[in-house]
């Protein structure tokens, strides 16, 4: 992470309800990288996606493309995360072009019917990105599992903001989709966009990332590329687990395999 | 797949929903001719018009623009507030069971203003008795959205909602049994009820400035509603703001259904059934059902003030007796709808 870095923190702490959740955190991250962050369940993850997005009040420094996030206002924040919670959830049955297009309400087109031309390029690209153009006029709730989570993700790609926060955007898919929502990340990616992904799967993260952060009760304990942050030694004292490595087709493979 | 491809399909989903606006309108107003014509001296619709542009006799002039016109403009403004305090409420909580009378807004309004009168504090047609009646309603409205929280069920909100309701019941109540003037206790009695009967200028000077400012706070949070479909945490990443959303939401209610109850009494369910009958034409945006269900709230009222008119009984049949006679069943049937959701909140 050598090159100028786009999302800085610097001894990021949170408590929630009086409890230290994430205490002394600090990163650089880099443009162009996808990031995997990983740890035990209650490790604080969700947490300190949420305190990068500046979504939840937190103790430290964050900086966002040299600014400091507490200095932006809530508009100016929006254009420069998408953020992808987890569940996917939409309340009303509306059609799915519709929720896509939410993803432009940070730059002003807060109604889907009158999407200005630049808008409607933005919408169009992201639905052929993960490629949901063919249900475009369907509710979401009436969409599979799958089928939704891609929606979610066009609606986060919509705002084509530099940095992606996507919080385990492969729960409860198959594993076929799985492939497929890291590999649309990844091809974000590769298009110079900071792509941040909490996951419990080492496995997807080990071969997709560039990079992964550890966390552990609130610490951020490793860091690396996949072989190094989630050394065996990491395994055993985070996860406490022995895993399963190799190499197929040049990429790293990390299956967990017992307890320890 | 191009541009035009997406936009296209919008413009005509547009095309739909302006058009059942605009039916929705033309049906309010005619309505209001209607509403105008009927009362022991009955006026055609036509006859009405031309009274209300200064046409046609003397009396009927005076009958048409002095003694039935408020009646007519406060079940217009009322209606609509209702509408769009329903939808919005549905909109902010996500939850298609959502109104301010099952939240008990327009309860707690009425104990507002049922207080400061037995205090002697006011007498009806005094600023202080809307004041009274916006503050009680928005303490009840913070109060449920207080214990509901940031991602209440269906479940809470209808409990909060029955809680809320009872006790302000109850305060008024209390506030009439001990009440030593009979007189006092039988004008609140009845204007309880909730009616438009014998409304005049004054009235509508009391409660439209209330019911205008609260109208445009709820509206000015369309796209928000739109954005809040999404969750919270979501919409709040999409630069919505809220903590400061709740806050309008709340402050609008508030103003609308205290500034209405202030001249009318309790009408209840017009807020929940308004939404409702809505969507299969306009679609699920919260965004969009905003205007529609406030024209439809004034047509309901519209025409529930005319029926009570034409129902031939011994007795007069207020206004808001008969909303909640045909709006309870209507609740009843949407519980029904809902009972996944709510068996599932249980569970």
């Amino acid at each position: 992470m050598s090159e100028a870095a786009l999302l800085t923190a610097r001894g990021l702490g949170v408590r929630l309800a009086g409890r230290v959740v994430l205490k002394d955190v600090s990163l650089a991250l880099s443009p162009g990288h996808l990031v995997a962050l990983v740890g035990p369940n209650g490790a604080g993850k969700t947490t300190l996606l949420r305190a990068l997005a500046g979504l939840i009040p937190s103790e430290g420094e964050i900086t966002v493309g040299g600014d400091a996030l507490a200095s932006l206002p809530l508009r100016e924040r929006a254009k420069r995360f998408g953020y992808l919670p987890q569940g996917h959830l939409v309340h009303w049955p509306l059609p799915a072009r519709d929720i896509v297009a939410l993803g432009r309400y940070p730059h002003g087109a807060t109604d889907p019917a009158r999407l200005s031309p630049k808008d409607a390029e933005a919408v169009l690209r992201a639905m052929q990105a993960v490629d949901v153009m063919e249900f475009s006029d369907r509710r979401v709730t009436e969409l599979s599992g799958g089928e939704r989570s891609r929606v979610a993700l066009a609606r986060a790609l919509a705002v084509e903001a530099p940095i992606i926060l996507a919080d385990e955007p492969t729960a409860s898919l198959d594993p076929r989709h799985q492939i497929d929502v890291m590999k649309n990340l990844r091809a974000t990616a590769d298009k110079g966009v900071l792509v941040i992904v909490v996951t419990h799967d080492l496995g997807l993260a080990a071969r997709f990332a560039d990079h992964v952060l550890v966390l552990k009760e609130g610490n951020l304990v490793s860091w690396g590329t996949p072989s190094e942050g989630l050394s065996e030694r990491v395994m055993a004292d985070v996860f406490r687990i022995s895993a399963y490595r190799a190499e197929y087709q040049r990429e790293a493979v990390i299956v967990p395999w017992a307890d320890i | 797949m191009s541009v035009e491809a997406v936009t296209l399909t919008n413009e005509e989903a547009a095309r739909r929903r302006i058009g059942a606006t605009a039916v929705l309108a033309a049906l309010v107003v005619l309505l209001m001719l209607i509403s105008l014509g009927i009362g022991p001296v009955r006026l055609s619709p036509l006859a009405v018009a031309e009274a209300l542009f200064g046409g046609g006799s003397e009396v009927s002039q005076v009958i048409v623009r002095e003694i039935r016109l408020p009646r007519t403009l406060l079940a217009l403004a009322i209606g609509a507030i209702l509408g769009l305090s329903g939808a919005s409420l549905q909109g902010l909580l996500r939850n298609p069971l959502a109104s301010p009378s099952l939240f008990g807004a327009p309860q707690s309004a009425a104990f507002g203003a049922v207080l400061v009168i037995a205090l002697g504090l006011a007498d009806v047609r005094s600023y202080a008795l809307p004041v009274a009646a916006i503050v009680a309603a928005f303490v009840s409205v913070f109060v449920l959205l207080a214990i509901a929280g940031r991602n209440a069920g269906l479940l809470i909100l209808i409990l909060s909602g029955l809680a809320i309701s009872s006790f302000a019941g109850a305060a008024t109540a209390l506030v009439m049994n001990l009440s030593s003037n009979p007189f006092l206790v039988l004008e609140i009695a009845f204007w309880l009820l909730g009616s438009l009967e014998d409304r005049s200028f004054q009235h509508v000077m009391l409660a439209f400035p209330f019911i205008i400012a609260g109208a445009l706070m709820l509206f000015s949070q369309r796209h928000a509603f739109r954005a809040l479909s999404l969750g919270e945490e979501t919409a709040q990443s999409l630069g919505v703001d809220v903590g400061r959303l709740r806050l309008f939401v709340i402050s609008g209610v508030a103003l609308g259904v205290g500034g209405a109850v202030a001249v009318t009494g309790t009408i209840g369910f017009i807020g929940l059934v308004a939404p409702h009958l809505m969507r299969p034409l306009i679609g699920h945006d919260p965004g969009r059902l905003l205007v529609p269900s406030a024209l439809t709230g004034s047509a309901l009222l519209l025409a529930a003030d005319i029926a009570v008119r034409i129902i031939p009984s011994t007795s007069d049949i207020k206004v808001g007796v008969l909303t909640s006679i045909i709006g309870v069943p209507f609740f009843l049937y949407l519980i029904m709808r809902e009972r996944r959701a709510l068996g599932g909140g249980v569970a």
